[in-house]
């Protein structure tokens, strides 16, 4: 085991948990905001996604189609949080949970109709398509990182946001109390369609460059969901910082624990065993790990809300 | 004490949605149609499973997002160890598979408890939305170790070439399995029943609609939902189980995060907290499947349509509407 | 002297900077009613919850028929025999007040996991919960749910509530709240009988009540007590007037 490749591992965790902070900022900022569980995140996600690899193939642009991405992922949270969202805020986390399953259900299939059964592919851009020497030899998706510098710039710019703008500022009298933003004049309809637009977006933009690097179909949004959720119950639920934190930790220690695992594993027991033993436990370990925190600190590392 | 009438609303509703369920599969019997008493079959062990959520759920008021994990652990508690006896291979430590249903169950039950004394120790620590996304993310790890551990097929799923047996009775028939699982059925809600009316289950329904009142009478909350928990998986897995047999197969589907969904949704089209909800939503369930995917291959688009709008417009859900709004004595 | 049924000894307790129970020190004796009052935000509904054990004091020890129950979480405290009721009425908004009674009496008489009989022909839970009712003038009204009853009625529901658990002590929070005047008297005379039983610690805005009830007044002001005393001696004290009526002026 080289050093050139634990370092690639990583990175590769980082990437990952990149990507969850993207999907969980969302989550955590609409459930902090209006109190809403949204099951239908991992759909945007998935229609950024479908956006970015449609026009990409129609234009042969993937630019144009990350920017397809963020404004069919946008749109379509705008147009659920007025048709249906909406009418939740109020109700208990049961209804919100099965009216947001119904949702998935919905872009599931939908999508399916829209576009078959079958994958869509979406190739990197060019201008990253390179790859990048490590310290130790070895070398690095030049795509991979430029992922990690684009979770960088929108965890700074999701701060910014939040501390430095009015729009930031509301969301923060949002979160405290909502009565009062409302008296004091606030359009707090307005409010929530853009903070659901806007984890809708940062959904679909993860969608959208995680589709270059795997397959893009239906479905795929389900599992980065569960890991958000992961992230999230860890990070504390309402909180960006959390957030933040509790991605990169689900991300590296689910990457290095497929690593390392069944490589600790053959230390002890013969090679053919350590192999499937070490990837069963390794696929387990953020959810041990997510209990364990849970067991000290039941409202995760930095809940918002007491 | 003011006396209720010999048959509420209710009961009448819950009376004959017992008889349409057992009455179908008679008729298709004599009409020469298996399959229909296959989707009576169904309908049943949905409802077992969702009869078992329903403890938790409905009296409880405890959303747990994961009873898939005690559905999938039934089914491989019968996929496991049929294959072992069908192999003549001993499990661990020198003990047998078996083919015999009543130890099935009997290991479903308690690999069930064993498993949901954990999750549930840890998942009862927290209340609302993160209980949701816990019990989720718990049977979430279950099923990624179904997926990834090989000896038992891992991501393609078991098969199981013979239904397991039952003394006395051809298991192998479809009406004879039926009667199984509607008698296994009838005994849950009786059980569900009997918890309802109990102490344990006055302290259950309590702690749901004010956990704080029964802290202050002095009964701690965390104590009741734990083993009504624990109770709930115990129910789902013997459905699962129950379900694998149908099918001869068990797959980490029966794991997924889509089945725990299911569930819920079998309980609210039904109606949360009412005896026969689990049973009318899961007929309601199973029809719409079967009725929309005759005409549509993309059939859950309109489910999806079916459920929002049950969500959003007809709380309550079908008991609402056949028998009025839940009464507490 | 008597032993004290409830003691507590300079609690303290943060919610920020802001201190809510600053050093607080308060003693309830056998078949006394001490009345604990203050403007608003002084921290009596704060002091009620740390003693019945909503939440924890950052330090200080509240001692309980002699046994300290500063770690005992509210459920056990219960059990104990320190009963209460909530200043927003708590209780199980779908049940009937006869089945909130029961799931007192229920408590009172042990384990709650017993997983079949059926209570409501269970004449060892329904009787004394009845009878609980009719001590506080609710019998009639036994079958409707919670939900369904007056603001006064659930106040009284509440008290017939810690009545079942057999309280050897009665933390009441503003019982009187929201009650009209006729109610607010028949309630006074209730408590004037019920000091027979277990002391009551009540926390309680109306004057009258407060002044025919108490045999002790404590006043609370910015988390601390700057007074203790008789009826005479509180409407007397230059600092309670000031601090107290000075500001509820």
């Amino acid at each position: 085991m080289s050093i050139a490749l634990l370092i690639e591992q990583l990175l590769n965790g980082l990437q990952l948990g990149v990507m969850l902070f993207l999907m969980a900022a969302g989550l955590t900022l609409i459930f902090g905001v209006m109190g809403l569980i949204n099951l239908a995140h991992g759909s945007l996600y998935m229609v950024g996604a479908f956006a970015c690899a449609a026009v990409a193939a129609a234009t042969g642009s993937f630019w144009i189609g990350l920017v397809a991405s963020l404004v069919a992922a946008a749109a379509a949270g705008a147009i659920v949080e007025v048709t249906v969202i909406r009418r939740l805020y109020d109700r208990d986390h049961l209804d919100q949970v099965l009216a947001t399953f119904a949702l998935i259900l919905i872009f599931s299939e939908g999508t399916r109709w829209l576009f078959g059964s079958f994958p869509l592919y979406l190739d990197i851009p060019p201008l990253l398509q390179g790859a990048v020497p490590l310290p130790g030899g070895g070398q690095y998706q030049l795509y991979r990182l430029a992922i990690i510098g684009v979770g960088i710039v929108v965890a700074v710019g999701l701060y910014l946001l939040i501390s430095r703008t009015r729009l930031g500022m509301r969301i923060r009298a949002g979160e405290s109390d909502r009565e009062m933003i409302a008296a004091l004049g606030v359009d707090i309809r307005t409010l929530y369609t853009v903070v659901f637009a806007l984890g809708a977006a940062l959904a679909g933009l993860a969608g959208a460059m995680v589709g270059a690097l795997q397959s893009v179909q239906v479905g795929m949004g389900e599992p980065a969901l569960i890991l958000a959720f992961v992230v999230i119950v860890i990070g504390g639920i309402g909180s960006i910082k959390g957030a933040l934190l509790g991605a990169i930790l689900v991300g590296v220690v689910d990457t290095m624990g497929r690593f390392l695992l069944p490589k600790a594993l053959a230390l002890m027991i013969p090679a053919a065993q350590a192999g499937p033993i070490g990837a069963a436990l390794a696929s387990m370990l953020i959810y041990i790990v997510m209990a364990l925190i849970l067991a000290f600190r039941p409202s995760g590392l930095f809940a918002a809300q007491s | 004490m003011t006396k209720a009438p010999f048959m509420t609303r209710e009961t009448v509703v819950n009376t004959i949605l017992a008889l349409l369920l057992l009455g179908f599969p008679l008729a298709a019997q004599t009409m020469g149609e298996p399959f229909y008493i296959t989707l009576a079959t169904r309908i049943a062990i949905l409802a077992l499973a969702a009869v078992g959520l329903n403890i938790a759920l409905g009296l409880g008021g405890l959303v747990s997002f994961g009873h898939a994990a005690f559905f999938g652990i039934g089914g491989y508690a019968a996929g496991i160890l049929a294959t072992h006896a069908f192999d003549g291979v001993p499990l661990l430590a020198g003990i047998p598979g078996t083919a015999s249903m009543l130890v099935i169950w009997l290991v479903a039950l308690i690999v069930c408890g064993l498993v949901a004394l954990p999750i549930g120790a840890i998942s009862l620590r927290t209340t609302g939305v993160y209980f949701i996304m816990i019990t989720l993310a718990f049977a979430q790890m279950i099923y990624y170790f179904a997926v990834s551990w090989p000896a038992y097929g891992g991501e393609d799923g078991l098969s199981i070439y013979v239904r397991n047996e039952f003394p006395g009775v051809n298991t192998a028939q479809p009406l004879p399995y039926f009667l199984i699982c509607y008698a296994l059925l009838m005994a849950a809600l009786g059980l569900f029943w009997l918890l309802r009316g109990s102490r344990f289950g006055a302290a259950l329904q309590a702690a749901r609609q004010n956990a704080t009142r029964l802290a202050a009478v002095g009964i701690a909350p965390f104590n009741i939902r734990l083993v009504a928990f624990i109770i709930s998986a115990m129910v789902t897995g013997v459905a699962g189980a129950l379900f694998a047999d149908l099918n001869k197969f068990v797959s980490p589907s029966m794991l997924s995060w889509h089945m725990s969904g299911e569930l819920i949704v079998l309980i609210i089209l039904g109606g949360k907290g009412r005896l026969f909800g689990p049973v009318a939503g899961a007929m309601l369930y199973v029809l719409i499947e079967y009725a929309l995917g005759g005409i549509t291959e993309r059939w859950q688009f309109f489910l999806g349509l079916i459920l929002l709008g049950v969500v959003l417009f007809a709380r309550g859900g079908l008991l609402g509407l056949l028998a009025g709004k839940a009464r507490h004595g | 002297m008597a032993e004290p049924i409830l003691e507590i000894r300079d609690l303290q307790k943060s919610f920020g900077a802001l201190k809510a129970t600053d050093g607080v020190s308060l003693t309830l004796m056998p078949g006394e009613i001490h009345a604990l009052i203050g403007p608003n935000g002084a921290g009596k509904s704060t002091l009620i919850h740390q003693i019945s054990g909503t939440f924890r004091p950052d330090s200080g020890t509240i001692r309980f028929l002699g046994q300290d129950i500063s770690g005992l979480d509210m459920a056990a405290r219960a059990r104990l025999g320190l009963g209460r009721s909530f200043q927003i009425s708590s209780l199980a908004q779908e049940f009937s007040a006869l089945r909130n009674v029961m799931l007192a009496v229920q408590a009172q008489q042990g384990s709650s996991f017993r997983f079949f009989r059926p209570v409501m022909s269970d004449r060892s839970l329904t009787g004394p919960a009845m009878a609980m009712l009719e001590r506080v003038g609710l019998a009639a009204r036994a079958h409707l749910p919670a939900a369904e009853l007056s603001h006064g009625e659930r106040r009284q529901l509440e008290i017939a509530i810690a009545l079942a658990l057999g309280s050897k002590a009665f933390l009441f929070d503003e019982p009187m709240a929201g009650m009209g005047p006729e109610g607010s008297k028949a309630l006074t005379r209730f408590l004037d009988g019920l000091r027979k039983q277990a002391p009551i610690l009540l926390v309680e805005h109306d004057m009258d009540a407060v002044f025919a009830l108490a045999d002790r007044i404590s006043v609370l002001v910015y988390g601390r007590v700057i007074a203790t005393g008789s009826v005479d001696e509180i409407r007397n004290d230059p600092e309670v007037r000031r601090a107290y009526l000075g500001e509820a002026a």
